[in-house]
């Protein structure tokens, strides 16, 4: 058992690509912390840095309160799950999951107990005979797992574990590898670029872009309060309705003609005839599309305004009004063509400054 | 193309290449290190002086007629053994491409040959066609052919060809099916929609797609026919009648047997490898941009 | 089937039969010709049909040797081509294994110089540096040695590019993995690379088998003594210039003994043979 902790780590590849820019962050004891970003904003870089597998430019590393960037990653007391498992084609399962044990020297008797221990654990105890090759995805990714659980380390590290598995299995694992992680208590750092995964998993949500971390907390927390419009648009889904404040725009928050951006969630707009709530937004939409997937439906409108404001807006040189995205439960809803009109209240909106790096409202 | 993740030790890979160094430096480029020098000395004929000579041994080389002769002779031998044993592997193959029962068993029938050593080759086929008790000698005296491969150099030719172009068979074969094999069927079958016929479709369809393997064929065909046939030519007509089947490799052999001239001798083999690093450099070049894709 | 054959595949069966004919006849012929006695065959009248002196010829030719030679035996030939073609194929396979893995899975200075020294050699035969690498043989006392007749022919480019293609086939997470899993450069080496390495060796041994059972221009300068020919040496020397005093059953099987390993190679491994075929000469 084991906290982790990088402090202002570094890391730039030869030839001066810098994958990670200076990152801190510290994960508790027995916590389960996902790292979620694009692919290549250097979550896995991050991941390899602590199991060793990437040496540390600059910054520091430290794992149960040992300082491990100069440390083996053998030596470090970790374990790790692949994207691909890198199980080891031409052992069994018992003799995958044995392995570093062995390498360790640990006695033969409790070796055995260990794999049967951890197999039962995963449900594998009938496939301990077979090789890799007679498994199929969802057992090897077990195989994968128990691998690292045999080694009983003080942290699991997991690489974008289930993105190999089709979409059902990929739920099914992933209940199963939150309970897992509870029963263990053991620390866990998880890479994943699905932000449902992220949601579901996270005790501590890192949100990177660009080898920063954008955000850290609480995945619902965040969700709530996203500090920037990246992490605004790349936590939840559908993403947020990013509405730049400019021109007719400018009033629209009552933020009082600030320049800035505004968001509100596809969930949080409500079809409704009424005028916008005090503190709110309403916002008039032609709808473009209509998606009905069955509990809920998703409503694609362009902004549309009165006749007589248009001449105003519409300046040369100034964008196109974006595309709102409105989600209604049930699967009623307008028809294409249709001039509606979105509102949310107040406590729904969420207020970025203009280069969407900071958040203005708290 | 490198492997991101390595292992880090100081001495260890040194170790590990050592073996494979040591051979490579003593075996390999220690002689032909040597070869490159001894060509540019002239030696006395007791071995007690010798003089930095420049080309004058290439020029004398140059200028024997008689390696003159044996590098058209190699240069004919090649292009004759290359052509007949590419050709029949060929049609061969084309049959046995074919959705045929006991395909796998002809396969076996025809491949096994390539084991069969150089020498041993030679053996076989002087049997057969030795003038005075060869079966087939026979039959060619009873259709009225005057046979006697060791007065006459151009049937002693002909001996060395068929013998070398028989034992390629099985390789050329094997690649040519391999080749046909990897022709993606629905490619043929859209020709035949497009209306072509068989021998069209060979032509224009199964020929193109197949001519990386037919080029790299050819290289590997030359490259055999220079140094491969050392063995069929010692056990068959030792470089006879007459120089009449006498190869560049032979004569290297031969000459460097007679001793004396190892200025010449050097020249020579720098010569061969010349030959060599060329075709070489052909293969890799063609073979990399894939002659038709 | 895309067409019709008019005759069905005649045609291809015929054609094929006439390939394997034209293939197998001059074996075939040599086979007979070890059942049949000298006189027969030195005057010219051999028949086409197995005769019933198989055992005699066999025997004497393993035991005895061929009167118009030395009379070396051939079962001795037999040791010694048995001996060349093991220590090339097992000599290359080693040295070339560990210096591919040196090459792929460290880094080091001269790292691609020396790849590039071991792949050059790939231009140089033997056949053509062949009389200053016999001077140096024979200045390292190496003539009429084991060491002599294998290690010239032994530091392999192909096999070394072979190897070293495959280890770069190999995923990385699997080196990342032995590496948590607490495994150093030679537990990876012995538990995780030969394992996987298995079919490729044995294919690559196949072909290397063959290549060196069969070298001829090497063996015949590296060795004078009677004792130390292999057997494509040996058979040579069986035939003599003037026909008459050749032994032709014992050279025909001292032929068939020849081409026996190698062929039931090819045949009983056939998969294995093609596979390190295709893969040594890409």
């Amino acid at each position: 058992m084991a906290d982790v902790a990088l402090r202002n780590a570094h890391k730039t590849y030869a030839g001066n690509v810098e994958a990670i820019k200076g990152i801190s962050l510290a994960v508790g004891d027995g916590q389960l912390c996902v790292l979620v970003g694009p692919s290549g904003c250097g979550k896995s870089t991050l991941l390899r840095m602590v199991a060793g597998l990437e040496t540390v430019t600059s910054g520091e590393i430290e794992i149960g309160g040992r300082i491990v960037n100069e440390i083996e990653p053998a030596d470090r007391d970790i374990a790790m799950v692949f994207q691909n498992y890198a199980l080891y084609p031409h052992m069994s399962v018992y003799n995958n999951m044995a392995y570093g044990l062995r390498n360790r020297g640990v006695a033969k008797p409790e070796i055995d107990s260990r794999v049967r221990e951890a197999a039962q654990i995963l449900e594998i105890g009938s496939l301990l005979d077979r090789k890799p090759k007679q498994l199929s995805g969802g057992q090897r990714q077990r195989v994968a797992m128990g691998r690292a659980i045999v080694r009983q380390p003080k942290v699991f590290l997991f690489d974008e574990p289930l993105s190999n598995l089709d979409a059902k299995l990929r739920i099914a694992m992933r209940v199963e590898i939150r309970r897992l992680q509870r029963r263990l208590k053991t620390t866990s750092l998880y890479v994943t670029h699905d932000q449902l995964e992220a949601m579901t998993l996270a005790d501590v949500l890192v949100v990177m872009n660009g080898g920063l971390v954008e955000q850290v907390g609480n995945p619902l927390e965040i969700y709530r309060k996203p500090a920037t419009t990246f992490v605004a648009s790349f936590i939840g889904a559908p993403p947020m309705n990013l509405i730049p404040l400019q021109g007719d725009d400018a009033n629209l928050a009552g933020a009082g003609g600030q320049a800035g951006i505004l968001g509100v969630r596809p969930e949080d707009l409500a079809l409704s005839d009424q005028p916008a709530p005090a503190g709110g937004v309403a916002l008039e939409l032609t709808v473009e599309a209509i998606e009905r997937v069955g509990a809920e439906t998703y409503v694609y409108g362009i902004r549309s305004r009165p006749a007589g404001a248009r001449t105003a807006s519409s300046g040369p040189g100034e964008p196109p009004p974006g595309e709102i995205l409105v989600r209604i439960p049930g699967q009623g809803g307008p028809s294409v063509g249709e001039r509606v009109r979105a509102v949310a209240v107040q406590d729904k909106l969420h207020l970025f400054s203009a280069c969407g790096r900071k958040r203005l409202d708290s | 193309m490198q492997k991101q993740s390595v292992f880090h030790s100081r001495l260890l890979p040194y170790l590990l290449v050592a073996p494979q160094l040591a051979v490579v430096l003593i075996f390999f480029y220690w002689p032909a290190v040597q070869a490159v020098i001894q060509s540019f000395l002239l030696q006395d004929a007791f071995g007690l002086s010798t003089a930095f000579v420049w080309l004058d041994n290439y020029r004398d080389v140059l200028n024997q007629p008689d390696y003159f002769d044996a590098v058209v002779r190699t240069f004919v031998f090649s292009f004759l053994i290359a052509l007949s044993s590419l050709s029949l592997a060929l049609l061969l193959a084309v049959m046995a491409d074919k959705p045929l029962r006991g395909s796998a068993v002809y396969r076996t029938l025809l491949i096994w040959p390539y084991a069969i050593s150089p020498p041993v080759v030679g053996v076989l086929w002087v049997f057969m066609l030795n003038p005075s008790l060869g079966i087939i000698a026979h039959g060619l005296r009873a259709i009225g052919v005057d046979w006697n491969p060791l007065l006459d150099g151009n049937q002693a030719a002909a001996l060395i060809i068929l013998a070398a172009a028989w034992k390629q068979i099985s390789y050329n074969f094997l690649f040519f099916l391999a080749g046909l094999q990897a022709i993606p069927s629905s490619v043929i079958e859209a020709a035949a929609i497009d209306g072509a016929r068989p021998a069209r479709r060979f032509w224009t369809i199964i020929v193109p797609l197949l001519s990386p393997t037919i080029f790299f064929l050819v290289v590997v065909n030359i490259v055999y026919a220079f140094f491969d046939t050392f063995g069929i030519i010692d056990t068959m007509t030792r470089g006879g009648p007459a120089n009449a089947t006498e190869t560049l490799v032979y004569k290297v052999y031969e000459d460097g047997l007679l001793g004396g001239n190892l200025g010449g001798s050097a020249a020579q083999s720098v010569i061969l490898m010349g030959i060599v690093i060329v075709l070489t450099a052909i293969q890799f070049r063609f073979v990399e941009r894939k002659v038709n894709y | 089937m895309i067409e019709r054959q008019k005759f069905g595949n005649l045609i291809p069966h015929v054609v094929l039969c006439i390939g394997v004919l034209i293939v197998a006849f001059p074996v075939y012929l040599a086979f007979v010709a070890t059942t049949q006695d000298t006189a027969t065959i030195a005057n010219g009248q051999m028949s086409l049909l197995p005769g019933d002196h198989f055992l005699e010829t066999f025997y004497r030719t393993l035991f005895i040797g061929s009167s118009g030679t030395t009379r070396e035996p051939v079962f001795v030939m037999l040791f010694n081509s048995f001996v060349m073609a093991m220590l090339i194929a097992v000599g290359k396979i080693a040295i070339s294994i560990i210096s591919a893995y040196a090459v792929v899975y460290f880094r080091f200075r001269f790292r691609m110089t020396i790849f590039w020294l071991i792949f050059i050699t790939l231009m140089l035969p033997v056949e053509v540096r062949i009389y200053p690498t016999y001077k140096i043989a024979a200045d390292l006392h190496l003539l009429d040695s084991y060491a002599g007749l294998t290690l010239p022919l032994i530091a392999s480019a192909t096999a070394t590019l072979l190897f070293r293609q495959f280890f770069m086939t190999v995923p990385d997470e699997l080196l990342e993995a032995s590496r948590i899993d607490g495994a150093g450069p030679f537990r990876f080496f012995k538990d995780t690379l030969l394992p996987l390495s298995r079919t490729n060796m044995a294919a690559l041994f196949v072909i290397l088998f063959i290549l060196g059972w069969n070298q001829y221009l090497w063996p015949l300068l590296i060795t004078t003594r009677d004792d130390m020919q292999t057997i494509q040496i040996g058979i040579r020397k069986m035939i003599v210039t003037s026909d008459a005093l050749t032994e032709w059953p014992v050279v025909m099987a001292t032929a068939v003994l020849a081409m026996l390993p190698p062929v039931f190679i090819v045949v009983v491994m056939q998969k294995l043979f093609v596979r390190g075929l295709v893969e040594t000469e890409k």
